[in-house]
């Protein structure tokens, strides 16, 4: 059973590198990065407590933010959902993209205290 | 921006046929209303496009202005006057926003509330509706418009329901079409459910929450539609506001997640959805917790846990669909299988750490239920003709769903509060309108487009309800009709005209029953009372506002007012005094000190006003014009909520006769006749006669010659009783310098008596004595000198 499943997995790592375009794993390892900031977030917050709590919901909250648009961005340009998105060019997405960051970026500072 | 709507919306649906043939000139063309204003391909001279927007515009700006006037019944028949009891809060809070700046209404703590205690505004309030008053009256008077801040607050409400006509119309063309949309825009101008909260005067939240509602809903609905994350950072931005603005926000963030929830259950997962609701719930969650009084509930309790719930599972679903695409079945079994057993234990795991921590639902205190809005609704009588939802459960896309999602949830909100009506109201406008248009489109659909569902006939009764030239118009359909040589589906012309004007008259007579309603239930003042006599002309009972202002001018800037909860905002607003208790109604037990206050005698009150400082009293009486909102008929309340803090001094059953009744004549109880409530109320009543066929003393509101008539007050004396003997008010005198001694004096004299008869003889001697002292001395002196 678990080597059917690291089988998957190689299989699947294999599958990715090869049919993923440069662009995309630029930012899959984007989101990589995003996720260890937030894990290392959340790990101190374990770690250290919570007390500046507005802080701590800043920055993570931040980190799942991030996470989240970088993900919307990479569906939005991926050529493979074209059908879905017929008026969205990846101009259009990268746009949306820096407006929701400045937004969401502006309401972090606003929060962190 | 019709215009532009018009053109993607025909985009959109131009295999459906959506034209805009406002002449209606008969040609087959799919496509002509979405030129735009390049002059159609319908040829002719008409742009039905342009036609098109500007009854649109037209259409929006009556329902705006019809909106805007029909909330004006108060302010036309008394005066531009802030309602009720909880709008002199806002007002009073505004007022303090504009004189003082934002940052000192952020950081506000009011002294002036609560005494002693206090209140800490800037946590404990909703400051979007202060803000929007601030920032237009901001506006204005920058632009050397100088409107007083009072004025803006009273027709604020009237000016965001015309904002709140436009995007029900927004919100209603995405779900439908533009003839739905329009209707929506109508109905909810001038349904009643939604005047109800947002007369002139009115200053209170829902005026702005509901448009704010409306907002998000349409951008919601949009950014599901297009999958764009600009429309979905707008939608959280609405929300943002919508959070400032309301508690009822509670109902947005759990709506949506209900919408997504339902559609990931019916199969319709789409990129679009899992863009929409990821992007929405995260900046949404952190925007919300800027409001200081929301804090950190979005993540704690658990009205808000829907919503992370489905955001969890959205994440979940959307990787494993990823993962599908890419897998072969068998390899996405195993790895799916391992999936759901770590999944599994993670809820396992979350579970039994969110029972060791207690987090348990939030319940609703018993104490609002003393509030007869908070009741069951028994009634739903202004909402409007509630129309069969068939056509929308026929026509179901991921959008379309948001609506039955929404009515189901608004009709259980609206059943269980009745004051939820409010959040019920939009939902039914619209599902009217949406059934209005498909039932006109059906009755008046030209049989040449029988394939295509004939949108354009939902402009011809646009155009009817605009022009209000119906029979011009209807007879031009009719005759339209006729021409027809081909056989319909057994719908006569007949049938069609009835049931169109029948359709018709449904909806004039709609306006009718919704301006009466208006006029008649819901213009009231509340500070202001006027009677008819019987010649129809109008008494005017300004009490309330003649005895707040005789204590805004007589009485001490510092001076404390005890009275009932309900008008603290009033005295606050009107008198600029400083209150103990107010509608805020956050400190059960300093409300049960002053209903133990009010309930008690008159020296065991004395003793509790002495502990509070207070130095006024002021009860409302309505005995003298039979004003049936006073406080003896309120005063079973204060009795309940200061026996559920002092059961040993105060017992609801002591107030009551031996059968049990509640009675204020002779018969009554005395604990009932002689506590302090009473005595104020019926202070000199007993003097008074109303009229000759009654006797002096008779309470006009109870119906009953009081018992207690010769009542004397030890520590309070009378100050002001205004002229309908509505308000009266009451000072509270210092302690006297000299008291009398509680215990007998000390009785020395008594002691003395039994030796006194010894000790006064020798006293007497010795007195005589001294007084012949040298009468004494010589003779004795004169005896030894002889001898």
């Amino acid at each position: 059973m678990s080597s059917s499943v690291i089988s998957v997995i190689s299989r699947f790592l294999e599958e990715y590198n090869s049919s993923t375009s440069t662009k995309l794993k630029v930012v899959d390892a984007y989101l990589l990065y995003i996720l260890l900031t937030g894990a290392l977030q959340f790990l101190y917050c374990l770690l250290v407590g919570t007390f500046p709590f507005n802080s701590f919901l800043s920055g993570f909250i931040s980190c799942v933010g991030s996470f989240i648009l970088a993900v919307c961005l990479r569906i939005q340009i991926n050529p493979q959902n074209k059908a879905e998105f017929l008026s969205t060019s990846p101009e259009r997405a990268f746009a949306d993209f820096l407006f929701a960051h400045t937004v969401l970026h502006l309401v972090a500072i606003n929060f962190v205290g | 921006m019709a215009e532009q709507h018009t053109a993607s919306d025909c985009k959109q649906r131009a295999s459906q046929g959506a034209g805009g043939s406002v002449s209606g000139n008969g040609r087959p063309n799919t496509a002509a209303g979405c030129g735009g204003g390049g002059g159609g391909l319908s040829g002719g001279l008409t742009q039905p496009a342009g036609w098109q927007s500007l009854l649109s515009f037209t259409i929006l700006f009556l329902a705006w202005l019809a909106g805007f006037s029909s909330r004006l019944f108060a302010v036309i028949r008394f005066e531009s006057i802030i309602h009720e009891f909880d709008p002199w809060f806002n007002y009073r809070s505004t007022h303090h926003l504009s004189t003082n700046g934002f940052y000192e209404f952020l950081n506000w703590f009011d002294e002036r509330a609560w005494y002693p205690l206090g209140r800490i505004v800037g946590g404990t309030v909703y400051p979007g509706l202060m803000v929007t008053a601030g920032l237009i009256h901001y506006l204005l008077n920058l632009l050397n418009v100088t409107v007083h801040i009072r004025d803006v607050c009273v027709f604020l409400a009237p000016i965001f329901s015309g904002l709140t006509a436009i995007s029900t119309f927004l919100l209603t063309r995405e779900l439908w079409n533009q003839g739905a949309g329009l209707l929506a825009a109508c109905f909810i101008a001038i349904v009643p459910g939604y005047i109800s909260r947002s007369v002139a005067g009115s200053f209170d939240n829902e005026g702005i929450a509901i448009f704010a509602l409306q907002f998000t809903y349409y951008l919601w609905v949009k950014s599901v539609k297009t999958g764009s994350v600009f429309w979905t950072i707008g939608c959280c931005l609405s929300y943002f506001y919508m959070v400032s603005a309301w508690g009822g926000y509670v109902f947005i963030i759990n709506l949506i997640p209900l919408h997504v929830f339902v559609l990931l259950l019916m199969q319709r997962y789409s990129r679009r959805l899992y863009i929409a609701y990821s992007t929405f719930y995260i900046v949404g969650l952190v925007l919300s917790m800027q409001i200081p009084f929301v804090g950190f509930q979005p993540i704690r309790t658990s009205e808000h846990m829907a919503a992370a719930g489905v955001f969890a599972l959205l994440q979940a679903y959307a990787f494993l669909q990823y993962l599908k695409d890419r897998l072969t079945k068998q390899e996405f079994q195993t790895l799916f299988f391992l999936g759901v057993s770590l999944a599994a234990g993670v809820v396992f795991l979350t579970v039994i750490y969110l029972t060791y921590t207690g987090e348990t639902a939030a319940t609703m205190a018993t104490q609002h239920h003393s509030l007869a809005q908070h009741m069951p609704s028994l009634y739903f009588s202004p909402l409007p003709l509630i129309n069969p939802i068939k056509p929308v459960i026929l026509n179901l896309d991921t959008e379309r769903l948001f609506d039955p999602v929404l009515s189901a949830f608004a009709v259980y909100f609206a059943g269980v509060m009745v004051r939820l009506m409010l959040t019920l109201t939009p939902v039914v406008c619209m599902l009217s309108a949406i059934a209005f248009s498909s039932v006109f489109e059906h009755y008046l659909g030209d049989d040449m487009k029988r394939e295509n569902p004939p949108a354009e006939d939902s402009s011809d009764e646009d155009d009817k309800r605009n022009s209000g030239n119906l029979y011009d118009k209807a007879g031009k359909v009719r005759k339209h009709v006729s021409e027809q040589d081909r056989p319909e589906e057994g719908l006569g012309p007949n049938i069609k005209s009835i049931v169109t004007m029948l359709m018709l008259m449904l909806l004039m007579m709609f306006a009718v029953h919704c301006t009466w309603v208006t006029s008649n239930a819901y213009s009231s003042p509340s500070v202001v009372l006027a009677s008819y006599n019987h010649d129809g002309s109008r008494n005017i009972l300004d009490d309330f506002r003649e005895a707040y202002y005789w204590l805004r001018q007589n009485t001490d800037e510092h001076a404390r007012v005890m009275s009932w909860w309900d008008y603290g905002y009033q005295i606050a607003g009107m008198a600029n005094r400083t209150t103990l208790v107010d509608n805020n109604t956050w400190n059960n037990s300093h409300i049960a000190l002053v209903g133990k206050a009010m309930s008690s005698n008159e020296s065991a009150a004395y003793e509790i006003m002495k502990s509070l400082d207070v130095d006024y009293v002021l009860i409302i009486f309505g005995g003298v014009i039979g004003y049936s909102g006073d406080d003896i008929n309120k005063f079973l309340w204060m009795v309940r909520i200061a026996e559920g803090e002092h059961p040993k001094d105060i017992r609801e059953s002591d107030y009551f006769t031996p059968q049990g009744e509640f009675r204020v004549d002779k018969a009554g109880s005395p604990t009932l006749l002689n506590c302090l409530m009473y005595k104020m109320s019926y202070y000199r009543f007993g003097e008074m006669q109303l009229d000759f066929r009654t006797p002096p003393g008779f309470d006009r509101t109870r119906n009953a010659e009081i018992g207690n008539k010769d009542i004397r007050l030890k520590h309070l004396e009378e100050a002001f009783t205004s002229e309908h003997w509505l308000v009266r008010i009451y000072r509270v005198k210092k302690q006297e310098n000299r008291q009398a001694l509680d215990h007998k004096l000390r009785n020395v004299a008594a002691k003395q008596k039994y030796t006194s008869k010894k000790v006064c003889i020798s006293c007497l001697i010795i007195v005589v004595i001294f007084k012949y002292r040298f009468f004494f001395f010589f003779s004795i002196g004169y005896q030894m000198f002889m001898q």
